[in-house]
């Protein structure tokens, strides 16, 4: 391929439309600067055209992830109408056995409940909002992102933490009448307050960006990770209700270590959009 | 009443009559391809090339008067209200690849297919450094994947160049 020769010829005309277009370009790259420099200090600033955008195009991801959904359910539908017996008796077993369990556990609820009310303290909300499929995501991108089709329609709010059927999948950042951005725990820029099971012990879950979480002990103590330690939601700050299956520990180490999510968010798999954990209060006029 | 003048048939030697569609080709054919990561899965680390990105390259290496250069600005717009970066990021580095490959052009005399793959790699390499550096802090875990998403893209510039060279096929035929 040859290059172009630096001039368009001898019409002046053409020749001031090449100069023009660079001065375009000039003022664009500009703008583009601009904009960026924006939307890196406050990433809320374009919300509301990328979510335009996501309104527009988020019926055709919806119609897609259908169609993957319909096609990947086939196997296990087959495999269900075959194994459906047998997995009948299984469970009647199982349920038999954990009945036991079940009342204890009733009853330690209710006890928990009465001494909650004792002690006067301000429960949160942890009802579901909506129920609905994760249907894109920011898959070329560095930014840890998925688009949720549920909005603002359905009773989305802003904030608003999203989890699935095994654990934590992230919370709502930007919001359009029937489509929602969700922020995963895996994005570099997540923060999840976290507590071990085990013991309690209070620490931080930091997304990575590969897919992986950074567990990170709240009080330097020197604290250890073993192998395997599974974290919850502490429900400190409010957005998250307390419980939550977080991480488990994928290598053990001393205040950081690296931990991986009880959920993989996928598109077959359904999102559970919950009440924020203790709203904020509403602003004053 | 007068009767129109009936229309002439379209003789051998007539010129094609004009349409729209081979001018807006190259920027509808790159906006497809930004639309690709609307595919329903959702990653866990950058997974997908930009393939925007590469048919942008491939258009602008394969025919230079395909796109204007300011297209890559609205292109560029285009892909991050989509791809989940930071409104400007590709529009700012979608550009200055487009000015820096304008740039080479102007000392080259003449490019064969595996400059222009390095040219490509060259830009797709940059793009998505400077993506990644103005996303996500530099604390974040993502440059291995970083480094396998640029190999990735650079082995698929060849596939994005063979459809650039098939859509144009009319222009160009080979």
């Amino acid at each position: 391929m040859a290059s172009r020769p630096r001039r368009p010829g001898f019409s002046r005309r053409a020749q001031y439309g090449v100069f023009a277009s660079y001065v375009i370009v000039l003022a664009g790259l500009i703008v583009a600067a601009l904009l960026l420099a924006l939307s890196t200090f406050d990433p809320r600033t374009f919300g509301v055209v990328r979510q335009a955008t996501a309104e527009v195009t988020t019926p055709l991801s919806s119609l897609l992830g259908w169609g993957v959904r319909g096609v990947a359910s086939i196997p296990q539908g087959v495999g269900d109408y075959f194994g459906v017996m047998a997995r009948n008796k299984a469970l009647r077993a199982e349920i038999a056995a954990n009945r036991r369990m079940t009342d204890e556990a009733k009853a330690l609820i209710r006890e928990n409940a009465r001494l909650k009310a004792l002690l006067q303290l301000r429960q949160g909300a942890t009802d579901t909002v909506v129920t609905a499929h994760l249907v894109s995501s920011s898959a070329a991108s560095t930014r840890r992102y998925a688009v949720l089709n549920a909005g603002s329609n359905q009773g989305v709010r802003e904030g608003q933490p999203v989890r699935g059927p095994d654990g934590l999948i992230g919370r709502v950042v930007e919001l359009g009448f029937n489509t929602a951005r969700v922020l995963l725990i895996s994005d570099p820029e997540s923060i999840v307050p976290v507590r071990r099971v085990s013991d309690g012990l209070p620490a931080i879950a930091a997304g990575r960006g590969d897919g992986l979480i950074e567990i990170r002990a709240v009080n330097l103590a020197n604290a250890p990770f073993a192998l395997g330690d599974a974290f919850v939601t502490s429900g400190t700050g409010g957005i998250y209700a307390p419980g939550i299956p977080v991480a488990r520990v994928i290598k053990p180490g001393r205040d950081t270590t690296t931990a991986r999510g009880f959920t993989q968010p996928d598109t077959l798999d359904v999102a559970i959009v919950q009440r924020t954990f203790i709203p904020l209060p509403a602003e004053p006029r | 009443m007068a009767r129109l003048p009936r229309r002439r048939p379209r003789g051998p030697f007539d010129p094609e009559p004009e349409t729209i569609w081979p001018s807006v080709k190259p920027a509808v054919t790159v906006m497809v391809a930004s639309l690709l990561t609307l595919a329903p899965l959702v990653a866990s680390f950058p997974l997908l090339p930009p393939f925007g990105l590469l048919m942008l390259l491939g258009w602008r290496l394969a025919r230079e008067e395909a796109l204007p250069v300011w297209s890559p600005l609205l292109l560029g717009m285009f892909d991050d209200l989509l791809s989940g970066q930071p409104l400007g990021s590709a529009m700012l580095f979608w550009t200055l690849a487009f000015i820096a490959i304008d740039l080479f052009d102007a000392r080259l005399v003449a490019r064969d297919f595996w400059q222009d793959w390095l040219l490509a790699a060259g830009g797709i390499a940059g793009v998505l450094l400077f993506g990644r550096l103005v996303a996500v802090p530099l604390t974040a875990h993502v440059d291995t994947l970083l480094l396998l998403q640029i190999a990735v893209s650079v082995m698929l510039y060849p596939v994005a160049a063979l459809i650039v060279a098939w859509l144009d096929r009319e222009r160009s035929p080979a």
